[in-house]
């Protein structure tokens, strides 16, 4: 009787250690984004040690420096992306009443000033990456490669709102 | 003497019946309660430190889910926006606003604010932003209605099931490149030869689709 009754005893163990979540529902590592008790922030998302040079660094660096060849893949690329970041504040056209505006942010000036439009690729390129007054900045969401795109692509409205009819004649019978 | 009532057998026979059925009943209970919207999370909106509305920003102010999921093209994870991204336009407007407190506390305090997740599949199963948004699968066939949702919450169920039955015929759901983030695509009516042609500009071959690796690594 003892004997059975210290043999239930020892199976107790074994019976208990199938008990938990061996589902691997959770497993034993830190997702992207959340809590992680092992840093000191408390965060999975950290940020490089000073000095660190991120993968691609050096050929962002390059992307900076030279600007890629204008062809249509880049134009179209650039409407994209001024689409997505740029005109909820400057508009469609870049006149600068986009959405947001005329929710009450401030106006940004209108691509098509003569200002901006005598204004080099480079001004626009460190406003992107710098912001400007009440314009934060956009580089960590748009790569060098997409500023260049975006800037082309300004370039081809700008042209747009001042297209003499005499450049491209066969427009002339299209119109109204 | 007579112990038993006439309808004795047809009870005798009733009980029998429901002895065995009732294991069945209880698997294929089980099996729907599993996959139904209580067990998968299905429709639950979560409170969040801050109200965020993407009724409001996504069709109020039609912003496109990229100026926020930043990385949702280029990676497994979508992205969620740092506080800056909310200060680009908070900023200058709705600057007092008491429902924003917390945005900008933590700006004020570099400390990320803490969005309860909505949507969390098992460790186990390996998912893939990009590789369904460079295929012409729109956000909105899997998180349904975004633009119409006050709160965020899950519209699909999440389960293998689910991924299977599109891995096994994706053609129905694919869209242009151009539409995948449209928030109001609906399937055209030529549908069926649509979505054809798209699997096959996309390159979309299903023999592998539905292989244990692709989604259990
Ligand atoms: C949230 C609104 C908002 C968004 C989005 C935005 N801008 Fe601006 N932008 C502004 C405002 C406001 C100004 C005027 C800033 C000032 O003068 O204080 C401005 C100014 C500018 C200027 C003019 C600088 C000058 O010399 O006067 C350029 C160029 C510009 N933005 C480009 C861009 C580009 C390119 C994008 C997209 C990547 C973009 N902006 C996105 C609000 C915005
Ligand atoms: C203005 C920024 C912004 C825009 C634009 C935006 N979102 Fe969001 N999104 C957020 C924030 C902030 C959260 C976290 C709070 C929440 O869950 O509601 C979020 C959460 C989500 C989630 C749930 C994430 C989870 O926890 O599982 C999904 C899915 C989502 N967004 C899809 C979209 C789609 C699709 C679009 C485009 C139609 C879009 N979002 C546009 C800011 C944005
Ligand atoms: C591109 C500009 C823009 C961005 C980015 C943005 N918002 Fe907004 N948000 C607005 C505007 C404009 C309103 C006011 C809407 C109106 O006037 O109809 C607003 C309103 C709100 C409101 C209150 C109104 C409501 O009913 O929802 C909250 C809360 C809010 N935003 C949170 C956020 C959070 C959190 C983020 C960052 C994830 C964010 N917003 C990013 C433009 C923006
Ligand atoms: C094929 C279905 C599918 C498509 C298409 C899809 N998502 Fe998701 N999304 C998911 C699943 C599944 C999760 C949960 C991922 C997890 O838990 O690991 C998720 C999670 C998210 C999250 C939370 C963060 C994360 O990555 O875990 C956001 C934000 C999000 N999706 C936004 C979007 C946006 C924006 C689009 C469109 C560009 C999109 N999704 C397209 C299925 C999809
Ligand atoms: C609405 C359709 C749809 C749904 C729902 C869907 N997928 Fe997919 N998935 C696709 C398509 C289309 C591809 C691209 C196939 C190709 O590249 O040929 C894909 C590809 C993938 C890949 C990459 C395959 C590879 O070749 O490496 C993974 C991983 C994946 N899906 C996981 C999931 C998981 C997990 C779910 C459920 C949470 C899911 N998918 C739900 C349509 C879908
Ligand atoms: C398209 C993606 C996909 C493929 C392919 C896939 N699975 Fe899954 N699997 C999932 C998802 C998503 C879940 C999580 C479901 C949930 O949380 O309800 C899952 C869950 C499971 C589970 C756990 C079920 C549970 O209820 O705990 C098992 C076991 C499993 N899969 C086995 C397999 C096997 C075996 C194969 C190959 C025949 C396979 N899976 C192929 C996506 C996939």
């Amino acid at each position: 009787m003892t004997i059975r009754r210290l043999l239930c005893l020892m199976m107790l163990p074994a019976a208990l250690g199938g008990c938990g979540d061996h589902s691997m529902t959770q497993q034993n590592r830190y997702g992207t984004f959340t809590k992680a008790a092992l840093f000191r922030d408390g965060t999975e998302a950290q940020v490089p040690p000073k000095g660190a040079i991120a993968q691609g660094e050096l050929d962002r660096a390059r992307q900076v420096a030279t600007p890629p060849p204008v062809d249509m893949a880049l134009l179209a690329r650039g409407r994209e992306r001024f689409g997505i970041y740029c005109s909820p504040c400057h508009g469609l056209s870049g006149h600068g009443d986009g959405m947001i505006v005329q929710r009450g942010f401030p106006a940004p000036p209108s691509f098509h000033s003569s200002r901006l439009r005598a204004a080099d690729a480079r001004h626009f390129f460190d406003v992107i990456t710098n912001g400007y007054g009440a314009m934060y900045s956009y580089a960590a969401r748009v790569e060098p490669r997409d500023r260049w795109a975006i800037i082309a692509y300004i370039r081809a409205l700008q042209q747009s709102q001042r297209t003499d009819m005499t450049e491209v004649p066969q427009l002339r019978s299209k119109l109204p | 003497m007579q112990l038993f009532r006439p309808g004795a057998n047809t009870i005798a026979m009733l009980v029998i019946a429901a002895i065995g059925a009732t294991p069945v009943l209880a698997v294929g209970l089980s099996y729907q309660l599993m996959r139904s919207p209580y067990a998968t999370d299905q429709n639950v909106t979560r409170n969040q430190p801050v109200p965020f509305s993407h009724e409001h920003h996504v069709s109020g102010l039609g912003l496109d889910c990229r100026y926020c999921h930043t990385s949702v093209e280029k990676a497994r994870f979508a992205g969620m926006p740092p506080t800056e991204t909310c200060m680009t336009c908070h900023s200058q407007i709705w600057t007092n606003a008491r429902m924003l407190a917390p945005v900008r506390e933590s700006l004020a305090k570099g400390q990320p604010i803490a969005w309860t997740r909505v949507h969390r599949l098992p460790d186990y199963v390996y998912f893939d932003h990009s590789v369904h948004v460079a295929k012409g699968v729109g956000c909105t066939t899997c998180h349904g209605e975004v633009g119409q949702m006050r709160l965020m919450r899950q519209a699909a169920p999440l389960t293998m099931q689910w991924c299977l039955d599109c891995h096994r015929n994706p053609a129905p759901h694919l869209r242009p490149t151009e539409a995948v983030f449209d928030p109001n695509w609906h399937a055209p009516k030529d549908q069926a030869e649509a979505g054809a042609r798209l699997a096959a500009t996309y390159h979309i071959h299903t023999d592998h689709l539905t292989d244990c690796t692709i989604c259990h690594r």
